[in-house]
């Protein structure tokens, strides 16, 4: 039921993706998708009663959640900035070159 | 675990609002506030390194998306085929859904997970590593050529932003964007 949930703000960034002509909300698009396939992983690895991978003395729970999930979604998220910053500073060029978000406008392939 | 429901259904009501507004700078900051819900919804499902690595992220991507969006704020046009192009999009969509709806049945239930492979980190894990924080034994010895990967990656994209950005002959201070890393 909440991959269902988890499924649905995924879809919400795929219909932005798909359906809008501004740039900038292209890029909104992605960044909710994303936001979403990282949720996902870490539902994943979710146990019930569990507690955080973290070694402690007094330890009352013994199971813990699963940390290998949650390692590559950390690597996940740091490269997701790394995309977002490209994206952005490729549409600001294009703002400059054109005048305009507008994706039905750029017709050339001149940078 | 009803927390985790109201933080997902705030997070697509917001994602809807962020989509569907038609000022681009309130549609940034919307973005910020599903960000900040998601690091919550990672310390409620007990991830708090995930969680401290998103809130860092998102105040960064805030910042470099109102610094793009903050004097552009522009109408764009509403002509053209939009009903072919809802049609379209809504047809898509509802066919993942059903080929997601058929791969559900695949996974193991919410809360259960198979865990093969991190039974073992969590067992050997402090004593090979000698990490009391697990996750930090799996990113930096377990799998450290992922973070190589990650710095690698990270590296490439600040170089491709200068490429990018920079303007010969133009000395203009606020194109200092790639800092931002």
């Amino acid at each position: 039921m909440i991959y269902i949930l988890c499924l649905a703000f995924f879809c919400v960034g795929i219909y932005c993706i798909l359906r809008k002509r501004n740039v900038i909300k292209i890029i909104v698009g992605i960044i909710i998708a994303e936001y979403a396939v990282n949720l996902f992983f870490i539902l994943i690895a979710y146990r019930m009663e569990g507690r955080s991978p973290i070694h402690s003395s007094d330890n009352q729970i013994l199971n813990m959640v699963d940390t290998l999930p949650q390692a590559l979604v950390l690597t996940s998220i740091v490269i997701g900035l790394a995309t977002t910053a490209l994206l952005v500073a490729i549409a600001m060029r294009i703002y400059e070159k054109y005048g305009t978000f507008d994706i039905t406008e750029i017709r050339e392939l001149r940078g | 675990m009803l927390e985790l429901y109201i933080l997902l259904v705030f997070m697509i009501i917001g994602a809807i609002i962020a989509v569907e507004v038609k000022d681009l700078l309130s549609s940034v900051v919307t973005v910020g506030a599903v960000g900040l819900a998601l690091s919550m919804a990672f310390l409620v499902l007990k991830a708090p390194d995930v969680a401290i690595t998103q809130l860092v992220v998102e105040i960064l991507c805030l910042i470099i998306l109102i610094r793009a969006t903050i004097k552009k704020d522009l109408p764009f046009a509403a002509t053209g085929r939009w009903f072919l192009n809802t049609v379209i999009t809504v047809g898509f969509i509802f066919v993942f859904l059903m080929v997601c709806a058929k791969c559900l049945k695949d996974l193991p239930a919410f809360g259960y997970p198979l865990m093969r492979v991190a039974g073992t980190y969590i067992k050997e894990g402090l004593m090979q590593t000698g990490a009391t924080n697990l996750v930090a034994a799996v990113i930096l010895d377990y799998r450290a050529y992922d973070t190589l990967g990650e710095a690698t990656v990270l590296f490439t994209a600040v170089m491709a932003v200068l490429a990018v950005v920079r303007v010969k002959g133009r000395k203009d201070p606020n194109e200092e964007e790639a800092g931002d890393e």
